[in-house]
């Protein structure tokens, strides 16, 4: 299995390191509305959420994608496979943003797609996390671990005997 | 000029005409006052008249943030609010976290100016740099989180809003402004300036980036800071917050207790960080983040209990104190419903609070006739305690008077001595009797008495090693009770404090870790510009302390307000490990003056004027003790 970035909203704080970190790396300033990971707070419920690209195994951008810009390769050395932007050949036709239906891809002020990249396998916003909300990890140990969790609340309320 | 770090532009608001216009930043005083509270006073002290009525529409409102607020520096998210106080006469500067401070840099600006005062209540956006006004009669009346809600659906989605809630409009005089739902502007009445201008709100939105001059230098700074911060004690902050501090505070016998009678509470145990990080708070033991803030301390508690139902942010250490042990509730299901409607209304929950325990004092020796409260009003009575916070918020009956706060309250009634605070500010939740450094903090702070301008209480309470005030003197943890070491500490503290609020970073950070020198790398690396070492940053802070100064010399404050109230002069701790204890301040206060380069008379020399470039900005009446040449 190859890497992704894996996002545990129990333990998001909403503080948005992530899209900052991210908009320095990729733009050189602060600013998250050129980020390319995006958290949303729900203040009432305590509760805030990262929204990141997950690099589709067959991403909808790249199937759409008129003039062949966008692929997916992994990234040998994190053992992570990206969807990744050839910046010399997209037009900026923004079919890929009507495409996603999670919003993880957009014409950015750059003028073509912009979407992350990890980071060339350091992913910054992961890097930053100051809580671990973001982990760059086996997507098979993201899955198991979850799992695992709701396993335990299911033996939880058993032996509770509700 | 390409600027990094300051965006380089202020807009002034003239709401008398409504209108705006967009000038350069003053860039020789944005590198000696960097932003935030340094760059507003100076920018307060040049265009305003000191002496002028607070609510007049010659007082002007600054909204300023730092070269930091924006960026990834850590909790690099702050504003502060800088305009004349009318609770103290003094110089007010009130910070707050969130996403407003940042959008405001994000919108293109430094510093907003807030001038004159408009016809009829107005709402001001600032989308970039397109700036407008709308008519603000459909949110006046509505509380904080109402007005935020009804003014973004007016504006744009993504908007971010300050505004005053009930109590700014009513002119309470410790009225604050809220951003964000939940996040205060909290101390010295700053939202009932705004109310004062018939300013509701402003929105704003913004979208451009913050640049910094060196980012590979930045990049190192953070990642310094992070390295520091990865820590047991991060954690524990993150999971109970400023709540956390309440058993210390209680074991030194420096609680409030009871409008400060006492220092320590029995029913202590009920108030505990840990108690409500299990109880009210909606995500158990977890906080939520200011924008780029590592620790994550703030935390959202909901009340089911209907006598005292809601849901919001907080309630924070001092609002626990003033709330839960100087009104002697004990009660977090009533600590939180005050807090609750102190958010709601905007109004600054540590002068709400005390100045209610003052009351409750007072009712109980038979100075205020129960008559002119309408109800009983002793300690503990949880009931009366949110009755009476929401009449101050709605200046409602004996709620109108206490809305003028403690002092002028117990003022009406000739008996000054139960006001407990400075500069007609009440304290915050530490008796600076068990805590000399503290107790000389208070009297000298230049916005009265404040918990947050010099935090002298980091040094003897909570043990703080990691600065170089106290590592350059080869000191460790600092003694309480000691006095003779504390103007050197209060002086050197209250400076470095300054550079903190002035660059637009939450002193929180630098709380947990992270000292003088990472700050000063911090703001070098964001504006390309050379401090001149550690001494230069230091007496950057050093010339922002004495602007707030000569602020108030000239506003008519003079060292007869540097004092405390006389029950910590004169009455020794009667209770607990502080016992016998009063504030050494004639011991102190002096020696203090000394260190700063002020006279007897608490007013700057002329050789410490010209060593800080303050000779120019220097009053008439100072000036003319200048040698020749």
């Amino acid at each position: 299995m190859t890497k992704m970035i894996s996002v545990n909203i129990e333990k998001c704080t909403g503080c948005g390191t992530c899209e900052l970190m991210c908009s320095f790396r990729h733009h050189g300033e602060f600013n998250p509305r050129k980020a390319r990971i995006r958290k949303t707070i729900f203040l009432h419920d305590e509760l805030a959420v990262p929204v990141v690209c997950t690099q589709c195994e067959e991403a909808w951008c790249q199937s759409i994608c008129p003039s062949g810009a966008i692929s997916r390769t992994v990234l040998e050395e994190s053992n992570a496979a990206v969807v990744q932007v050839d910046e010399s050949r997209c037009l900026g036709c923004k079919m890929c943003q009507v495409a996603c239906p999670f919003g993880n891809i957009a014409v950015g002020s750059s003028g073509h797609a912009e979407k992350c990249d990890l980071c060339d396998g350091d992913p910054q916003c992961v890097k930053f996390c100051p809580r671990g909300a973001l982990r760059f990890i086996d997507s098979e140990r993201s899955v198991v671990e979850r799992q695992s969790k709701i396993a335990a609340q299911l033996a939880a309320s058993y032996r509770g005997g509700a | 000029m390409t600027m990094f770090g300051w965006t380089g532009k202020v807009l002034r608001v003239d709401l008398t005409n409504l209108s705006s216009s967009i000038e350069d930043l003053d860039r020789k005083a944005a590198e000696q006052y960097i932003g935030g509270l340094g760059l507003g006073a100076k920018y307060l002290y040049d265009e305003i008249d000191p002496t002028v009525e607070p609510f007049s529409p010659e007082n002007k409102l600054l909204f300023v943030t730092g070269p930091l607020t924006g960026t990834g520096a850590p909790a690099g998210n702050r504003y502060v609010v800088v305009t004349k106080s009318p609770l103290t006469g003094a110089i007010a500067n009130s910070t707050a976290a969130g996403e407003f401070g940042t959008n405001l840099k994000y919108a293109g600006f430094d510093m907003v100016i807030l001038e004159g005062k408009a016809s009829h209540p107005v709402y001001l956006f600032i989308d970039d740099d397109h700036i407008s006004f709308g008519d603000a009669a459909f949110l006046w009346g509505k509380d904080t989180e109402e007005t935020e809600h009804a003014l973004i659906a007016a504006t744009a989605p993504d908007a971010k809003v300050a505004c005053i809630g009930p109590a700014g409009e009513k002119l309470v005089r410790f009225a604050c402004v809220m951003n964000d739902m939940g996040r205060a502007a909290g101390r010295s009445g700053v939202g009932a300036v705004m109310g004062s201008k018939n300013l509701k709100a402003i929105a704003v939105r913004g979208t451009n980036g913050v640049k910094v001059a060196d980012n590979e230098r930045f990049y190192k700074a953070i990642e310094g800071v992070y390295a520091v911060l990865d820590d047991p004690y991060t954690e524990e902050f993150h999971q109970t917050g400023t709540p956390g501090v309440l058993e210390l505070v209680h074991s030194y016998g420096v609680l409030p207790t009871k409008n400060f009678q006492f220092g320590t509470n029995p029913h202590y145990e009920q108030l505990t960080g840990e108690v409500l990080a299990d109880t009210l708070s909606v995500r158990k033991r977890m906080g939520m983040g200011c924008p780029a803030c590592p620790i994550a301390c703030g935390r959202i508690s909901r009340v089911k209990n209907p006598d005292f139902a809601g849901v919001g942010a907080g309630p924070e250490y001092e609002t626990i104190g003033m709330f839960g042990s100087s009104c002697y509730t004990n009660d977090f299901e009533a600590v939180s419903k005050a807090n609750f409607i102190c958010n709601q209304m905007g109004m600054d929950t540590i002068s709400t609070g005390s100045a209610i325990a003052c009351a409750m004092e007072m009712f109980e020796a038979g100075v205020i006739p129960q008559a002119d409260i309408g109800f009983a009003l002793p300690f503990g009575d949880a009931k009366a305690m949110v009755r009476l916070a929401e009449m101050i918020a709605k200046r409602e009956g004996f709620g109108d008077l206490l809305a003028e706060g403690a002092y002028r309250m117990s003022e009406h009634y000739g008996h000054i001595e139960y006001f407990m605070g400075v500069k007609k500010q009440e304290f915050p939740s530490y008796d600076g009797r068990g805590l000399q450094g503290m107790a000389l903090g208070y009297a000298t702070q230049p916005r009265g008495a404040c918990h947050i301008r010099g935090e002298l209480q980091d040094l003897d309470l909570y043990g703080q090693v990691g600065w170089r005030v106290t590592r350059d003197r080869g000191m460790d943890v600092v003694d309480p009770l000691s006095v003779d070491d504390k103007p050197d500490l209060a002086v050197a503290t209250q400076d470095w404090f300054c550079m903190i609020d002035s660059c637009g970073v939450c002193n929180f950070v630098w709380f947990m870790g992270g000292d003088e020198d990472a700050m000063r790398e911090f703001i070098e690396a964001a504006t390309g510009i050379d401090m001149g070492g550690h001494e230069g940053f230091m007496q950057t802070g050093s010339r922002i302390f004495n602007m707030e100064t000569l602020f108030n010399r000239r506003a008519g404050l003079t060292s007869v307000d540097d004092t405390l109230p006389e029950r910590m002069l004169k009455t020794p701790m009667p209770d607990g490990p502080a016992k016998g204890q009063v504030c050494e301040l004639d011991r102190m206060l002096l020696p203090y003056y000394g260190l700063r380069g002020w006279d007897e008379q608490g007013n700057i020399s002329a050789q410490k004027a010209a060593e800080l470039d303050l000779t120019e900005s220097l009053p008439a009446s100072l000036k003319a003790e200048a040698p020749a040449g």
